[in-house]
């Protein structure tokens, strides 16, 4: 019961994006499709997993004093690793990510759950904690990146369903902090009545 | 002329806060007050332009010799986190009106993306030493500007009568929206 917690905590309850407010920038940077948020957020899904997992195994041959520059060591080992992986495999994809994929590194989503969770609890735990924050962030990406195709360019997933131009304005940068403002507002609503 | 573009460039035309969205967390977090706003933009000068400096020669001298530019992520994030700390040390030494006025700002900025975003940006576009270091301190003049616009206008929101569910960060995020918007104005400049 306490694991199934672990896991479901990530999507609204302690959403990284909607209520504790980390990760911002590629949240805003990347969303400008639906696509390349799901892209971002499995992505950033991976590192979480493995990082948490990495981490709490080794939490106990850490000294404390040089815990934070030794869990920065592993996650950027495994961004490197994402990063190898999406240049091979998904060149397209890397392209339009481009400089946010080695700034996982400083997505305080990742550190923050390495620091504040992994370095404390047992190794499941810690993977089950891992997948649901990065499922709950990989929703939260895809969702803005979604309301922006939609009303940017008329078309979901790349499926254009209106004819010629939709509002631009909404796939261009003012587009991203004005949709998020909003969605916060509306998660915010739906907790408190819930 | 060259220095111009990249100048102008960086602060209006891609401004790194409004068009490229690095640095958010601070850009959201320390603007409640014009003044700490004023601090936070301070010590991202410094530390943007020393690590920027730092990173391109490790870039040109040990990784392209070595062939090992994969490892460009990791020893760009260890060697922006040792700076950040050797800063610190020595600025608490030489200068202690300047540590006061940086201090607490300092430990924060090595989860700037802003600082190694510029670092790795220098690398990629190809520049030479002097105009990296044009590139950077322009970047940080352009979210200093970002910074301290916003903080005049947050001051300004927090006496105005905001609907109950916007009140917070939401408002904060449409406004800089609009503020983005703005600065897409200077679009065609360069």
């Amino acid at each position: 019961m306490n694991q199934w917690k672990n896991f479901t905590k990530g999507f609204i309850k302690d959403n990284p994006v909607f209520v504790l407010l980390l990760g911002l920038c590629p949240t805003l940077g990347v969303t400008t499709s639906a696509v390349n948020g799901l892209g971002m957020g499995i992505a950033t899904t991976f590192v979480l997993v493995c990082s948490n997992l990495v981490v709490s195994l080794v939490k106990n041959a850490i000294p404390d004093k040089v815990r934070i520059p030794s869990f920065i060591v592993i996650i950027a080992s495994f961004v490197t690793i994402v990063e190898l992986v999406m240049q091979g495999f998904t060149p397209a994809l890397f392209d339009s990510l481009g400089l946010f994929i080695p700034l996982i590194v400083v997505n305080c989503v990742v550190l923050g759950r390495a620091e504040g969770f992994a370095s404390k609890q047992s190794p499941i735990s810690s993977i089950l904690d891992g997948l649901g924050m990065g499922l709950g962030f990989a929703f939260a990406l895809t969702l803005l990146g979604g309301i922006r195709e939609i009303l940017g360019n008329g078309s979901i997933f790349g499926f254009k369903f209106i004819e010629g131009d939709a509002m631009l304005v909404f796939v261009l940068s003012p587009g991203a902090f004005i949709v998020l403002g909003y969605l916060i507002a509306l998660i915010n609503k739906i907790k408190k009545t819930a | 002329m060259e220095y111009f573009v990249i100048i102008i460039g960086s602060i209006f035309v891609s401004n790194i806060v409004l068009a490229q969205f690095l640095g958010i967390c601070p850009f959201l977090g320390v603007s409640g007050k014009v003044s700490t706003s004023v601090g936070m933009s301070g010590a991202v000068l410094f530390v943007m332009t020393i690590a920027t400096i730092v990173t391109w020669l490790i870039q040109t001298y040990i990784l392209i010799p070595l062939g090992i530019t994969f490892l460009q992520t990791i020893s760009f994030i260890l060697v922006i986190a040792a700076l950040v700390q050797m800063v610190e040390l020595i600025l608490k030494k030489i200068s202690p009106p300047l540590y006061q006025a940086l201090g607490i700002f300092l430990p924060l900025i090595t989860t700037n993306c802003a600082v190694l975003g510029v670092a790795i940006q220098t690398v990629s576009k190809n520049f030479n030493l002097l105009e990296g270091v044009v590139f950077a301190i322009a970047n940080a003049i352009g979210f200093g500007l970002a910074m301290l616009i916003f903080a005049g206008l947050r001051e300004h929101l927090d006496l105005m009568n905001v609907p109950k569910g916007m009140r917070g960060v939401p408002i904060a995020l449409v406004t800089a929206g609009i503020l983005a918007l703005a600065f897409m104005g200077f679009g065609g400049l360069v």
